[in-house]
């Protein structure tokens, strides 16, 4: 698939920017869980996500499920750069004015599940993906997950059920920053490893790639054999992009006082990879 | 009520490319087989995993399709609370969760099987609308009604198989959110919901042996609550009487109760619900309730007969 990576890095520095502007409205917003998912989300809304040729209804004709809905101010600022969401909309966000919450909410444009408790997005991605194969269409589902619902039993559900149903038309993307709120995967957790045979074993094709490498994960999705359900396990760096965050637990939650602001503004430079 | 259940499935299934049936590792019986046989891609069973089942419903009934979730009541709610709590209610999708033997229905299985809560746990999540029907005829019309709906999420609480029908003698048809008489007397009146209003029939036979006249009302909606008529109930008949499989709180007898004070029934009132306890004991349904305090003989002693 043509996909100008160079292009993608100019528009995640710029959303990045959008985001920390964002920041200084409210005093949490999961900054640094956004940061490490957004090149995966760039580029599914930019690499995959077809626009459904019917104006007025759907705005895209595959679907995307953001289960880790701590991530979705990522989502927005796409959603605001594709124009399902306006710059007003986004102004209000985690505002009385507005409708735009700290976690996404099914019935806003372009969200197409209520996420925020984890483990729920996969379940939901493949009752989708089951959906389209009933009704023979050729709408993919692609979904996100943070490596803390690697967690939760109702992810492996999903794992296990994708794959008995043979859902060759849903792409999932593991955000594999290694951070959970409290810990690392690799300290406290570390049977969590290795991740990809885990869904090999349960019967999918995974690749794992740089997380932050738009071109590299546009290449293994492209490569998949689309035989099977298909995960990309992204490996990213919580706090991508701006150095004092990244890796730092603090800003799994906490927004940016005013100088931290102008620092992370300074700081912030493309992500090469 | 299983089986009339899934039958009416099975023929809703036959106009409505759209309804899925998406279980959880319970074995089909009857007419849920053929539903299965005929529309092999429109059944799915996602094993013992039911928090997956409501997910997949949920992302079906995302994409158009009209799911119905269905297991043993407690692994039907309880087990994937959250999921039904926040996939379902909270985007408020058109699904509907059965759950198979409400109440102690499972009475040789102890409490892991028993769903004495669930009527009153349903009823707490906004959104969502609680339906138990008496008898295989109300199992017809509400599973005919889930079939079509498209309000939100329903919890559909059926009994388990045998179920005697009790409606034949109701005088208006069964519909969502409207409580009706299966039975219309003047001066006790019994209400309740569920395969358990078997007992109210032979308590009204006791009743009318004594000399006294005796309504029975089946409030197979529990949410939406048809409050005005039974508040019609209360003002209109000297003893009432609130007949539920299920725990006392949050469950119909206190709502009855708040319907009472509010309108300041003059009636005599009481409640017939299952202990706040769980209890270690086995034997027919009937064993189950008696134990739970709920029996032919309670409910005439509370009417003064015995």
């Amino acid at each position: 698939m043509d996909f100008d990576v160079t292009r993608a890095r100019e528009r995640c520095l710029a959303y990045r920017r959008r985001i920390l502007d964002m920041s200084q409205r409210v005093t949490a917003m999961h900054i640094a869980p956004a940061f490490s998912c957004l090149e995966m989300i760039d580029v599914i809304y930019h690499g995959y996500m077809r626009r459904s040729p019917v104006a007025g209804g759907e705005p895209f004709a595959d679907s995307f499920v953001l289960s880790k809905g701590h991530g979705c101010i990522s989502q927005y600022v796409i959603l605001e750069d594709l124009e399902v969401l306006s710059r007003k909309e986004l102004d209000a966000y985690c505002t009385v004015q507005g409708h735009l919450g700290a976690h996404p909410d099914y019935g806003v444009p372009g969200i197409e599940a209520s996420t925020g408790s984890l483990g729920h997005g996969l379940g939901i991605a493949v009752g989708m993906a089951y959906a389209e194969k009933l009704k023979q269409t050729d709408r993919r589902v692609f979904a996100l997950i943070s490596d803390g619902e690697l967690q939760e039993g109702s992810t492996w559900e999903g794992v296990l059920m994708a794959s008995n149903l043979k859902l060759d038309n849903l792409v999932l993307f593991v955000d594999l920053n290694d951070y959970t709120a409290m810990d690392r995967l690799s300290v406290e957790h570390p049977a969590t490893y290795p991740v990809d045979e885990k869904f090999r074993a349960f019967g999918w094709e995974a690749t794992q790639v740089n997380g932050h490498d738009a071109g590299a994960l546009v290449a293994s999705v492209d490569s998949r054999s689309g035989k099977t359900p298909f995960v990309v396990i992204g490996q990213t760096v919580k706090g991508k992009g701006v150095a004092f965050m990244e890796g730092v637990p603090i800003w799994h939650y906490r927004s940016p006082s005013k100088e931290e602001y102008l620092l992370a503004t300074q700081d912030l430079r493309q992500v090469t990879a | 009520m299983r089986n009339t259940f899934a039958e009416t499935i099975y023929e809703a299934g036959k106009s409505d490319p759209r309804l899925v049936v998406v279980v959880a590792d319970i074995s089909p019986a009857g007419a849920m087989q053929k539903f299965r046989c005929e529309f092999p891609g429109r059944f799915v069973n996602t094993g013992v995993a039911e928090q997956v089942m409501i997910g997949m419903c949920a992302g079906m009934a995302l994409r158009g399709l009209r799911p119905i979730a269905y297991t043993i009541a407690t692994f039907a709610l309880f087990r994937p609370f959250e999921f039904i709590r926040d996939d379902l209610c909270y985007q408020n999708l058109p699904v509907t969760v059965v759950g198979i033997g409400g109440g102690v229905t499972y009475s040789t299985l102890g409490a892991t099987h028993h769903a004495m809560e669930d009527v009153a746990v349903a009823c707490a999540l906004p959104h969502m609308s609680v339906i138990a029907p008496c008898d295989p005829s109300e199992t017809q019309a509400a599973a005919n009604w889930c079939a079509r709906q498209t309000r939100g999420p329903v919890y559909l609480r059926l009994g388990k198989a045998g179920e005697p029908d009790l409606s034949s003698g109701a005088t208006e048809p069964w519909e969502f959110g409207k409580a009706r008489y299966l039975k219309k007397g003047r001066d006790v009146c019994i209400l309740g919901y569920g395969p358990i209003l078997k007992l109210a029939f032979d308590v009204a036979d006791r009743v009318e042996k004594a000399g006294r006249s005796c309504s029975i009302l089946s409030v197979h909606t529990l949410k939406p609550l048809d409050e005005n008529r039974i508040a019609e109930a209360l003002a209109t008949h000297t003893e009432v009487v609130v007949l539920e499989e299920c725990v006392a709180h949050g469950g119909l007898g206190v709502q009855v109760q708040a319907i009472a004070w509010s309108r300041g029934a003059p009636c005599r009132l009481s409640t017939f619900s299952l202990k706040d306890t769980f209890i270690h004991q086995y034997g027919s349904h009937t064993d189950l309730l008696a134990a739970h305090g709920i029996s032919e003989h309670a409910i005439s002693t509370a009417l003064g007969l015995d």
